[in-house]
């Protein structure tokens, strides 16, 4: 399909949340355009990740809308998520520790394939047709990540890092449009976080995809968005590039703080 | 894997000696464990590999019993054809209780399946039902004879029989649980919340490995109806449910082969403590299980599996 031109792939318009009487988000727009590697920053407690929980079906928003390629992603069932072309990792590493590397991985490609219970304990023609297909796609994935030599370890005996690629892959493989990211620097070192970098850019090259980046390691974000936007207390206080908002005074304030410091409204 | 098809025909070919060489007793016996395994499989989808407790199997087992004896002693149907049947019953009923499930987890989901495990044998003794159920005296069932004019006996018959029922829902088991559907059963267990978010149907996923298994362990009952010949509710109590749960955790929950060895615990155990001591045989039975716990913290599935993988290595 082509992009419209005037359509983002992801268009946040107002969207309100509140939790009992505190307003987690108030009125946040923003767009994602193919392509584009959004980042998504905020001090702890800005409506980052509850704005990121909106996107992906966890939270129903209350007002304004999210439309994803023009369609409103207000009623899709989480489990449709996946089908309409969000894939997605977790802030704390949600891999299904038990399984091995490859099972791990191949469970992100289960909405691809539409195999029920019986057609799978017979094993029919058509079940291994869908093996074979997201096999192959595994395949392209360990190497694209590095993950050949684990792909038989259980995951969750893996260091953190490896753990956050077989995260990454488990996205992946579902052929997402979006690709939603929460924190994935968080727990990596150093030379992890630049390699993660170059990833990201990679992934995005690669698989022609758009990534929303939140994150709260600065320089990760600024090196790798196209476009930044900001929020303190469930509001957008800066949208642009990564240098516009790094100039933004609101931003400086939020992050460093001042010393006479007055609620934002 | 072709290792694996050898071992198991090995087990396969070494399951059918007994046949000819066993007596009455202990060919039952044999019978029994092969019926257990079934049960324990069922259980096992349902807990081992998708996390969801049930400590009321017990009843399933009593439902495929009890439509297997119905429909033989009032209707007259073949012993074979009531297979079908009960695992439509069964698979039907699993589905029901497999919907207020979706909304108890964890422990609360493992006590309302033991409420339905106490509830069961009083069902089955209740008036409404005596006309079919027997009430308190249960019903008796004809042992079904070998076909085809073969010179068996009818416990050797009925050993052959529930081996072949076991062998075929075993190897759909085993293809059920390695695919994609087996895949998003543990994924779901693991973690829910990220199974879902990979397009896995929580509600649908979790109510349909409900119906699977029990109508795997009604399947295990009707055997058991069969190779005893005779079903009464009080064969059916809560001690039942914890006895397959017992065999479940000896076995090593998500193990499929752990299943075979859960059977022959619950079947021989009990036998061995009585043995050992004829005042205590209760304490012994839980010495050997908490040893068992202590030497195989995987159950035996896990440990055999350990083993396996050491000496292919």
């Amino acid at each position: 399909m082509t992009p419209d031109s005037d359509q983002p792939l992801l268009r946040i318009t107002g969207v309100k949340m509140r939790f009992g009487g505190v307003v987690a988000l108030g009125g946040v727009s923003f767009d994602v355009g193919y392509g584009q590697v959004r980042g998504l920053i905020g001090p702890n407690g800005s409506g980052k990740t509850t704005l990121f929980n909106c996107i992906s079906g966890i939270y129903r928003f209350m007002e304004g809308d999210i439309l994803f390629e023009g369609k409103s992603l207000a009623n899709v069932p989480r489990h449709e998520m996946a089908n309409v072309g969000l894939g997605r990792t977790f802030q704390n590493v949600a891999l299904f520790k038990p399984l091995s590397v490859r099972d791990n991985i191949l469970v992100g490609a289960h909405h691809l394939a539409k195999s029920g219970f019986i057609a799978n304990a017979l094993r029919l023609p058509d079940v291994r047709r869908e093996d074979a297909a997201a096999e192959e796609r595994l395949n392209d994935l360990l190497d694209l990540l590095d993950l050949r030599s684990v792909a038989d370890i259980p995951a969750g005996s893996l260091p953190f890092g490896t753990q956050k690629r077989v995260e990454m892959a488990r996205a992946l493989i579902g052929k997402p449009k979006l690709l939603l990211l929460d924190e994935p620097a968080a727990g990596l070192n150093h030379s992890e976080v630049d390699e993660l970098a170059i990833l990201i850019l990679q992934v995005r090259d690669h698989f022609k995809l758009s990534v929303l980046l939140v994150e709260h390691h600065m320089s990760l974000v600024m090196r790798v968005s196209d476009k930044v936007v900001a929020l303190e207390f469930g509001l957008k206080i800066a949208d642009g590039t990564p240098d516009e908002v790094r100039a933004e005074p609101e931003v400086i304030r939020a992050y460093l703080g001042d010393t006479h410091k007055e609620p934002v409204h | 894997m072709k290792t694996s098809w050898i071992v198991a025909f090995l087990v396969l070919l070494a399951a059918v000696v007994p046949t000819m060489t066993f007596s009455g007793y202990h060919l039952f016996q044999l019978t029994m464990v092969a019926v257990y395994a079934i049960a324990i499989l069922g259980l096992a989808i349902l807990t081992g590999i998708n996390g969801q407790i049930s400590l009321g199997h017990g009843a399933f087992y009593a439902i495929g019993a009890y439509t297997t004896a119905i429909l033989m002693a009032s209707w007259d149907v073949p012993y074979w054809a009531t297979l079908p049947v009960s695992a439509a019953v069964c698979a039907t009923v699993g589905f029901l209780v497999g919907l207020p499930a979706l909304r108890l987890g964890g422990l609360y989901l493992a006590l309302t399946t033991f409420a339905l495990a106490v509830a069961i044998p009083q069902i089955l003794k209740h008036k409404l039902f005596e006309t079919w159920t027997g009430g308190v005296q249960g019903l008796v069932i004809d042992k079904p004879e070998a076909p085809f004019g073969l010179k068996l006996s009818s416990d050797q018959w009925l050993y052959l029989f529930t081996l072949g029922v076991g062998v075929i829902l075993y190897v759909l088991a085993i293809n059920l649980t390695h695919g994609r559907i087996g895949r998003a059963m543990r994924a779901v267990r693991d973690q829910p919340v990220a199974a879902e978010a990979m397009g896995i149907n929580l509600a649908m996923l979790k109510t349909r490995t409900f119906a699977v298994s029990a109508m795997y362990t009604g399947i295990a009952g009707s055997l058991g109806a069969m190779v005893v010949a005779f079903v009464a509710p009080d064969s059916f109590t809560v001690f039942l449910s914890i006895t397959f749960f017992v065999g479940l955790v000896a076995g090593g929950a998500a193990s499929i082969g752990g299943t075979i060895v859960g059977a022959i615990f619950i079947e021989f155990v009990p036998n061995l403590a009585d043995l050992v001591s004829k005042a205590a045989p209760g304490a012994i039975y839980g010495v050997i299980l908490i040893a068992m716990m202590f030497l195989m913290p995987q159950g035996a599935g896990g440990f055999i599996g350990m083993v396996w993988r050491r000496l292919v290595r």
